[in-house]
């Protein structure tokens, strides 16, 4: 009747533009970023189009001293072990300070619920770049945590906290916590208040209770939510950058760098394919966690 | 009672429970108050509060940088959420019906942008561009954010159209309407708190987006996350802290509409 478009066309003319923008943005890019990585430096800036190279993977781990030769520098190595570390120290405080706040949550009344979902989503949409800013306020030498401790008489030098790995790790850990919070959240939510009565009835603790019952129930959310810390975690740019300093680098930095002062194209994509490749590492994990627990991807 | 082990009682409470979260709460709001209140700071030293004042708020407004960062912001920000929003809704009402081949690769494709960490994908299309050997600037940025703030605005639009029954626009068929007037009569009205509610969330993600406007941006496209980076990294001014809370502010005040307009949807 009124269908004079077939199907296709209308797929195409409806769906097209979102996969266009993506696919020419997104993806095309992505797929040139793995070429450079494999292309000659240029050492202006960019690269040496069609000369096929492995140096800027070899630089990963490898150093090329004048006479040409290669000599181990673990430096790179190091800043990406850093960045797994800080990454996973950040999933683990984040999953201690956000367990209790979803178990919390979801046994309130429903109207209670409401709010402190409300309260938890806030914060993840205002402005990164500005909360990690706050973190300065608070941590500098002259800043709100030392002020307090030297007025109360516990110290009197400042503690030298901004630049650090703890910086980083409670800049991280405060830009993604709720990630952290709202997928335990919503496994316990559905969780029957019924089944922590009847354990309590049979004459379990609350810590046999918790281990038994509350936690295993909550492992498909506990799971989701380390996932969605550790990868932007990994991949972050901004609070290593502010809260951070040249010994705290990660490999969002270290990236960024080579696109800056570094002027290292290939050795920047060489990095950017390492860091999809650890994402993609963790993702097939979660996966796997997945399909082992039986939790349901919805 | 002689029995050693006691019943413990009431599942909805536990001790400590209320402790953590209410040190939880502190830990996430307690910076932004600080931030705010020394905004109000009369002294220039930024963290020792002397006298209450306005004076900050004072430059930031005659601060011509200031104004030129927040108008890009507010540029960027409006065409690439409208834009995205327009592709998203389209592609969302048609996924919603349509069965064919590669569908579960464009669900896949779709949530790319915000899968990956923003700065390889960042990187990435700097290194497009500069190939094609187009300058980067106002025009650059806007490409780049329509790209991922499609997602934001896609998956809520998919999530309601998911809930909405579809025997309401086959009713509309049923009576004759074509699919375009169906569309706009039935679906659209229908779908409208959700397609604004995934814009607004698309603007705010847009107006506070640093790491790609940071290496895809040129002369001339500085935005007020660009403007308070190289204000914090040369040496703080308290006007950072006027400039940062009104963002924080901005913010909260459109995440709140969001929620508002995507709850009314909700509740139908």
């Amino acid at each position: 009747m009124a269908g004079r478009l077939s199907p296709i066309k209308i797929r195409a003319l409806l769906i097209g533009p979102a996969a266009a923008v993506i696919g020419i943005f997104v993806v095309i890019p992505l797929l040139l970023m793995a070429w450079i990585s494999i292309q000659g430096r240029d050492y202006s800036g960019g690269v040496i189009w069609g000369e096929l190279s492995g140096e800027a993977y070899l630089r990963m781990i490898f150093e090329r001293e004048l006479d040409d030769s290669l000599s181990v520098n673990l430096n790179y190595i190091m800043i990406v072990l850093r960045s797994v570390w800080l990454s996973l120290l950040t999933t683990v405080i984040s999953l201690l300070v956000g367990f209790p706040t979803a178990l919390f949550m979801a046994t309130r009344t429903p109207k209670w619920k409401a709010i402190l979902v409300f309260m938890v989503t806030l914060p993840f949409w205002t402005n990164l770049l500005v909360r990690n800013y706050a973190w300065i306020l608070l941590l500098r030498d002259h800043g709100a945590i030392n002020g307090t401790l030297s007025w109360l008489g516990i110290i009197s030098e400042p503690l030298p906290l901004l630049h650090t790995q703890l910086a980083v790790a409670i800049g991280l850990t405060y830009s993604f916590l709720p990630f952290m919070v709202l997928p335990i959240y919503a496994s316990l939510e559905k969780m029957d208040l019924r089944l922590v009565e009847s354990a309590f009835d049979l004459y379990a603790t609350r810590f046999m209770t918790l281990r038994r019952i509350i936690i295993p129930l909550a492992i498909p959310g506990i799971v989701a939510g380390c996932i969605l810390v550790f990868v932007p975690s990994l991949g972050a740019y901004v609070t290593p950058e502010l809260l951070g300093g040249g010994k705290t680098l990660m490999i969002g930095n270290l990236i960024g760098l080579q696109f800056g002062a570094a002027r290292n194209w290939p050795f920047g994509a060489a990095l950017g394919i390492l860091l999809l490749a650890l994402v993609m590492i963790s993702l097939t994990f979660y996966a796997l966690k997945l399909k082992k627990t039986g939790g349901d991807t919805k | 009672m002689s029995n050693k082990i006691k019943h413990v009682g009431n599942a909805r409470h536990w001790p400590g429970l209320l402790l953590a979260t209410v040190f939880f709460f502190a830990y996430v709001y307690l910076p932004i108050v600080i931030l705010i209140a020394l905004s109000f700071n009369e002294n220039r030293t930024v963290t020792v509060w002397t006298s209450f004042s306005f004076d900050w708020y004072k430059m930031a407004f005659q601060n011509r940088d200031i104004i030129n960062a927040a108008g890009n912001s507010l540029l960027i920000a409006t065409v690439a959420s409208t834009t995205a929003t327009v592709i998203a809704t389209l592609a969302a009402v048609r996924m919603s019906v349509d069965n064919f081949k590669g569908k579960t690769i464009f669900s896949g494709l779709v949530a790319l942008p915000i899968t990956v960490p923003e700065i390889v994908p960042a990187v990435a299309t700097l290194m497009f561009f500069a190939s094609l050997g187009i300058t980067l600037g106002l025009g650059t940025v806007i490409i780049a954010h329509i790209a991922f703030c499609i997602p934001f605005a896609y998956l809520p639009i998919r999530a309601r159209l998911e809930g909405m029954d579809p025997r309401l626009v086959e009713a509309a068929t049923d009576l004759y309407a074509s699919p375009v007037k169906a569309f706009f009569k039935v679906t659209l009205p229908l779908l409208l708190p959700g397609i604004l509610s995934g814009m607004v969330l698309a603007f705010i993600i847009s107006l506070d987006d640093f790491v790609t406007t940071f290496f895809l941006g040129g002369a001339g496209s500085t935005t007020l996350p660009i403007y308070i980076f190289s204000l914090v990294k040369t040496g703080v001014t308290p006007e950072v802290n006027a400039i940062s809370s009104l963002m924080l502010l901005l913010s909260i005040s459109l995440v709140s509409l969001s929620l508002f307009l995507g709850r009314d949807q909700s509740r139908k």
